[in-house]
């Protein structure tokens, strides 16, 4: 499922499950619905939008991920509901400057370079551009 | 079930001791103190997070018990993060309880600081989830920097402001931390301003070096028993008054509730409930101050402040001695430091020697302690009440 999910991505389409018996959609997909814990699920493409939620500029990495400092983690809240973690596409000092929270985002994927403790060979970001 | 020995290492740097090594010194401490024979320790349980990635060296039960001279008995590692050795406590409390045992070792090991910086980010983010967050680069200082600026959102007090409540969390807790010979930090960093915490080396914004715990080498261990085993053994039992335990998923999954920290709530109620208390009944907490808005969120948790108030009161000294509830008076994970497998049963030790008015750097009238331990972004909570009264 994550690796389809990953994939999907990368091809520039944001895969969730919706509910078929609460209408809750659960994005990145789980087993169950994050709302009433059913199994009636079937996949869907989500928009890609959403807003900022919450962000931090990370100086330390941890290791192999120390190139890529410093970089932006964020938190955002996508318009069909769900959550999602993924890296704020801005400019470091920015992200330090202004309060991004509350801003428009939209969503695609970028491959890193993989690490030797995640479970696929190529590492997907989600990644948030404002709009 | 009652607490009778405790022992903790100093904790800090050691390189020079394996594992089993290092545990083995907090196990002769609280040996010795409880008044036992070897032979009389039915099993043990045992925590650690990450032993096969800082020390190449898993299934650690076998090797702990081998290495104390009871190989042979029954002996588990329970590995649920920082939380380790707070669950193993709460599996031994159940077993005692029923009656499986009458006497058990409890604790935790672990290596942190000797694996280094680099390494040591790595093996703590293993306890994020696996595929939809350890991806991006996210870290347990990022984690909660995360948290910081959601609580400062969904509280309407502003980043400024929330950073200066944050401070006073790692002042009090370094000022406790450099009286006490066991930590990290003993006999420095015991004098901080605001500035010094604002203006230290930033980690993961808002959150500086000093807002959060240090990596740390360290095991703690305690002997437990049934109330009829030790009576006959040692003069001060402490009473172990309520357990409570909870789960949650992913941090994205929990939403705007993370600041709430709901299985804390969860699991500080079991406690209470059991204990027949409520949180006005608690004198002393030891709770999982990993960094500073961690502390804060745990207390507005654990029912000591409402959901929103908790930066303010730490920032008035309401937390401080003479205070509404003195937390982290040994220093907490941030003036203590933080081995993490050994963490909760290190709390257990701080809350046991407190009862018993044998920590000499800080002296409170105590009856009733409560811990609190997080394993994850709130993955795994569990929260213990200990007393000097059965009930
Ligand atoms: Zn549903």
């Amino acid at each position: 499922m994550f690796v389809d999910f990953f994939n999907e991505l990368l091809n520039g389409r944001l895969i969730g499950l919706k509910c078929l018996d609460c209408g809750t959609v659960t994005c990145p997909p789980k087993s169950t619905c994050d709302n009433c814990r059913g199994r009636n699920l079937e996949r869907v493409e989500l928009s890609g939008y959403g807003r900022v939620v919450s962000y931090t500029v990370t100086y330390v990495a941890p290791m192999g991920y120390e190139k890529e400092v410093p970089y932006v983690v964020a938190l955002v809240e996508l318009d069909e509901g769900p959550w999602i973690v993924g890296r704020l596409d801005v400019d470091v000092e920015k992200a330090e400057r202004e309060n991004l929270i509350g801003r428009r985002v939209r969503v695609y994927g970028k491959e890193f370079q993989g690490e030797m403790f995640y479970p696929m060979e190529k590492r997907v970001v989600p990644m948030f551009e404002m709009v | 079930m009652v607490v009778m020995g405790v022992g903790q290492t100093e904790f800090g740097s050691h390189p020079d001791k394996s594992l089993p090594e290092l545990f083995a010194q907090a196990f002769f401490e609280a040996f010795d103190s409880s008044n036992i024979e070897l032979n009389e320790i039915e099993a043990i349980y045992l925590g650690n997070f990450v032993g096969e990635i800082t020390d190449g060296s898993a299934n650690l039960g076998g090797f702990v018990a081998d290495e104390i001279g009871l190989s042979g008995v029954q002996a588990m590692r329970y590995e649920s993060a920082c939380c380790s050795s707070a669950v193993a406590f709460k599996e031994a409390y159940l077993a005692v309880k029923h009656g499986i045992y009458d006497c058990v070792l409890v604790g935790g090991v672990e290596k942190l600081k000797s694996a280094g910086t680099s390494i040591g980010t790595r093996a703590l983010a293993t306890a994020l989830d696996g595929v939809y967050e350890v991806n991006t680069g996210l870290t347990f200082p990022g984690v909660f920097a995360l948290v910081a600026r959601l609580y400062s959102e969904t509280y309407g007090i502003s980043l400024e402001e929330l950073r200066e409540c944050m401070a006073h969390v790692s002042i009090k807790n370094h000022r406790f931390g450099a009286k006490n010979p066991k930590a990290q930090f003993y006999n420095k960093l015991g004098n901080l301003k605001v500035e010094d915490v604002l203006n230290s080396k930033m980690i993961c914004s808002p959150l500086t070096l000093l807002d959060c715990c240090p990596m740390t080498d360290g095991a703690s261990a305690v002997i437990v028993a049934s109330e009829e085993f030790a009576k006959e053994r040692i003069d001060e039992p402490i009473y172990v008054r309520g357990v409570g335990q909870s789960s949650a998923g992913s941090l994205f999954r929990q939403k705007r509730e993370v600041v709430k920290a709901l299985p804390r709530r969860k699991s500080s109620e079991m406690a209470y409930k059991m204990a027949g208390m409520s949180p006005k009944d608690i004198d002393v907490a030891f709770v999982h101050d990993c960094f500073t808005i961690a502390e804060i969120i745990a207390l507005e948790a654990m029912g000591f402040f409402e959901y929103g108030e908790g930066a303010r009161a730490t920032a008035e000294g309401l937390t401080d001695l003479n205070g509404e509830i003195a937390v982290n008076v040994d220093g907490g994970l941030i003036g203590k430091g933080h081995p993490v497998g050994a963490t909760g049963t290190a709390q257990i030790y701080s809350a046991v020697k407190l009862l018993r008015n044998e920590l000499d750097f800080v002296k409170i009238d105590a009856e009733n302690v409560m811990t609190d331990t997080l394993g994850g972004d709130f993955g795994t909570l569990v929260n213990v009440i200990l007393s000097v009264h059965r009930r």
